[in-house]
């Protein structure tokens, strides 16, 4: 019966984000958090393995208290409990440092299994995480699972790489990050929904995880972030207007012109 | 350590063809920094590469020949490049974002106490600080992230395909140096390799993509995309459904965020919504032409010239069209 640890992030909704036309940087303010894409992955593939074998799957999350709404959404999926890391001194805390935060929770909570990572964010999209927490708990790992197996304490995993599918095995205790084509995350049923209400959130700051607030943060943080700018879209945007024959006429013929025919 | 303590740029891929994209990157940063450039060759054939790597513009290339490096390993290839960036502390370490690239970087920048950033795609040094500027693309395409470093080395990992190798000089002096080092056996076990099923299309290095998603209605209809591919010389690509769900086609034509990033001097999108994770494999694209029957998708803004329609009728019109046009011309 696996004891396992899923670590999942809340990002804004991509699809809301807006360009400030002054600065050209990107506003993620007021915009819509949702869990991260690939977390959702995670979160459901630790259900099913729970499903199957049994044990325990407990959500670990670094981010703002305002997050509630994003562990209520993995306790309903059907994780058992949660644990929100959460301090004004996180604020700014590169790969390094959110991992560090997230390895001295997880030594708190006890003797794990596997810990189950989304393979990459959608707004950092680094894909570093679950390495980096793999080094500082001495952890084998297996990124880009795209599909999980528990054979008595090991786990076989397929990963899907640039060339292939290697297929590869490791002893519990072990940390895996999941591809988005691994499963189809669930949605929660209203039972369930109101059941994760009386679910347990532990909330752990610096302090109780016994990290001194100089180690994390923008302080404790090798990486600095300096400007985030939305992409310019140099896109000429003509159209195509007219019956279908002179419509595709145009078309071959202003691609000609501009020399990539 | 301080960051004076720190010198030389250092470069790593376990492709060779990335390594060598990586030299030449790694080479204006160290004429920059005035200083040298330094490679790993690790695994089956290290020495041969090492020679390679001089010509192609490292001045002196760690080799590592332990059984347990033969094939990429995550564990004993951190052990061995941690290992030998601690002893010889390179400013700058650059490694190919592969999926293994990333998998190794993290890991190997976290042993060292280190920052890394992913998937950098324009790097510079500041001058008076010596630091490492970088870009990366972030929110799903949306956006670039400017970030710098405090620490050393500054590890970043650089995408396949972003910078071009230099010419080959043969005779460059340089030095090789045998790295031994204690490296621990892996505990993860490989069971089995398997080719991902492919049609050997390399639609990264394409000039013309003609590219297909949902707009599709049966598996069949790909013909339809081919025979235009063909017509122009071109080859095929689609949108994640139709790779990873519908399974029309193999992964290999995926486009997009979490697959290929395409940089053709023409993209021709039928049938493709345009959301944002699809545009940010296209965004290197000089010209996009867009066909869609919703005069409302968002592809339209992502595209230079634009067709309303039924791209069933679209296309047999685009082709007649190129032929009457180019064979009359030619
Ligand atoms: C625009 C932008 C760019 C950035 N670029 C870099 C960079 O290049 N290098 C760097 O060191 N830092 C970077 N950061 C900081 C980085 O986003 C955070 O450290 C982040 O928590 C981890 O990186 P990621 O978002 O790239 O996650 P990834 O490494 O892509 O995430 C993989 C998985 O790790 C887990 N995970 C990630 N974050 C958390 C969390 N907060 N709580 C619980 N689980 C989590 C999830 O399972 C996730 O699916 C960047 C931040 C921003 C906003
Ligand atoms: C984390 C993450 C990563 C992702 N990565 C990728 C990625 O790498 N690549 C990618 O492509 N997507 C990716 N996606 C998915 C992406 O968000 C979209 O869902 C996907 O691109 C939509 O594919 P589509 O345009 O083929 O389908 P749809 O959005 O369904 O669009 C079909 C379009 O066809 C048009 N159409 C229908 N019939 C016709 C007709 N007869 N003639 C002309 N037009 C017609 C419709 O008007 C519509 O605009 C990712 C999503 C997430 C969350």
């Amino acid at each position: 019966m696996p004891e396992m640890i899923v670590c999942f992030k809340e990002v804004v909704d991509e699809r809301e984000l807006k360009v400030n036309p002054k600065t050209q940087e990107l506003m993620t303010e007021g915009i819509t958090r949702k869990i991260s894409d690939f977390d959702l992955n995670a979160i459901e593939e630790a259900i099913r393995i729970k499903e199957m074998h049994g044990g325990r799957a407990t959500g670990v999350i670094v981010g703002l208290p305002e997050c509630k709404p994003s562990i209520k959404k993995a306790l309903s999926m059907g994780l058992d409990r949660a644990c929100l890391l959460s301090d004004p001194a996180f604020a700014g805390s590169d790969t390094l440092t959110v991992a560090a935060i997230l390895a001295a929770a997880i030594r708190k909570l006890g003797p794990f299994d596997m810990i189950l990572c989304g393979e990459a964010s959608t707004d950092g999209f680094s894909a570093q995480l679950g390495p980096s927490l793999a080094e500082r708990l001495d952890l084998p790992q297996i990124t880009a699972a795209s599909q999980v197996t528990i054979e008595g304490n090991q786990v076989v995993a397929e990963r899907s790489l640039d060339d292939g599918i290697e297929v590869v095995e490791a002893s519990f205790p072990v940390l895996l990050s999941v591809t988005k084509e691994i499963n189809k995350p669930r949605l929660a049923t209203l039972k369930q929904i109101l059941a994760a209400s009386k679910k347990e959130v532990l909330e752990w700051k610096a302090a109780d995880l016994g990290l001194s607030t100089d180690a994390v943060g923008l302080q404790g943080s090798p990486i600095v972030l300096k400007r985030v700018a939305a992409f310019r879209m140099e896109r000429k945007n003509i159209r195509l207007e007219g019956t279908l024959a002179e419509a595709a006429e145009r078309a071959i013929r202003e691609l000609l012109r501009e020399g990539v025919l | 350590m301080k960051n004076e303590e720190y010198r030389n740029v250092w470069v790593f891929s376990e492709v060779k063809e990335v390594a060598l994209e990586l030299l030449s990157l790694g080479r204006q940063l160290a004429d920059s920094l005035g200083v040298e450039l330094g490679a790993l060759a690790l695994g089956n054939g290290a020495e041969a590469q090492a020679s390679e790597y001089i010509a192609y513009g490292a001045d002196r290339v760690y080799v590592g020949q332990h059984p347990a490096l033969s094939r990429f390993s995550v564990e004993p290839y951190t052990d061995l490049i941690a290992g030998l960036a601690g002893q010889h502390r390179p400013e700058v370490l650059l490694i190919g974002a592969t999926k293994r690239g990333k998998e190794l970087a993290p890991r190997v920048a976290t042993r060292l106490g280190t920052g890394c950033a992913a998937d950098c795609i324009s790097l510079t040094i500041e001058g008076e600080s010596r630091a490492l500027q970088v870009e990366r693309v972030v929110y799903s395409g949306n956006a670039l992230a400017m970030l710098t470093y405090r620490n050393r080395p500054q590890v970043a990992t650089i995408p396949p395909g972003i910078f071009q190798r230099r010419e080959r000089e043969e005779n460059r002096p340089g030095e090789i140096i045998l790295a031994e080092l204690p490296i621990r056996e892996p505990r993860t076990r490989v069971r089995e390799v398997r080719e991902k099923e492919k049609g050997s299309v390399n639609i990264e290095a394409a000039e013309v993509v003609v590219s297909c998603g949902r707009g599709l209605n049966h598996p069949e209809d790909i013909q339809l995309i081919r025979e235009l591919a063909e017509l122009l010389g071109a080859e095929v690509g689609c949108s994640r459904p139709i790779a990873a769900d519908l399974q029309w086609l193999s992964e290999d034509h995926w486009v997009g965020l979490s697959r290929h990033k395409v940089r053709p001097k023409l993209y021709i999108a039928c049938g493709i919504s345009g959301q944002i994770q699809h545009i940010a494999g296209i965004r290197d694209a000089r010209i996009v032409l867009a066909i869609n029957q919703d005069d409302a998708a968002p592809i339209f803004q992502s595209a230079d010239y634009g067709i309303v329609g039924d791209l069933y009728q679209v296309i047999p019109a685009l082709k007649e069209a190129y032929q009457r046009i180019v064979k009359r011309e030619s």
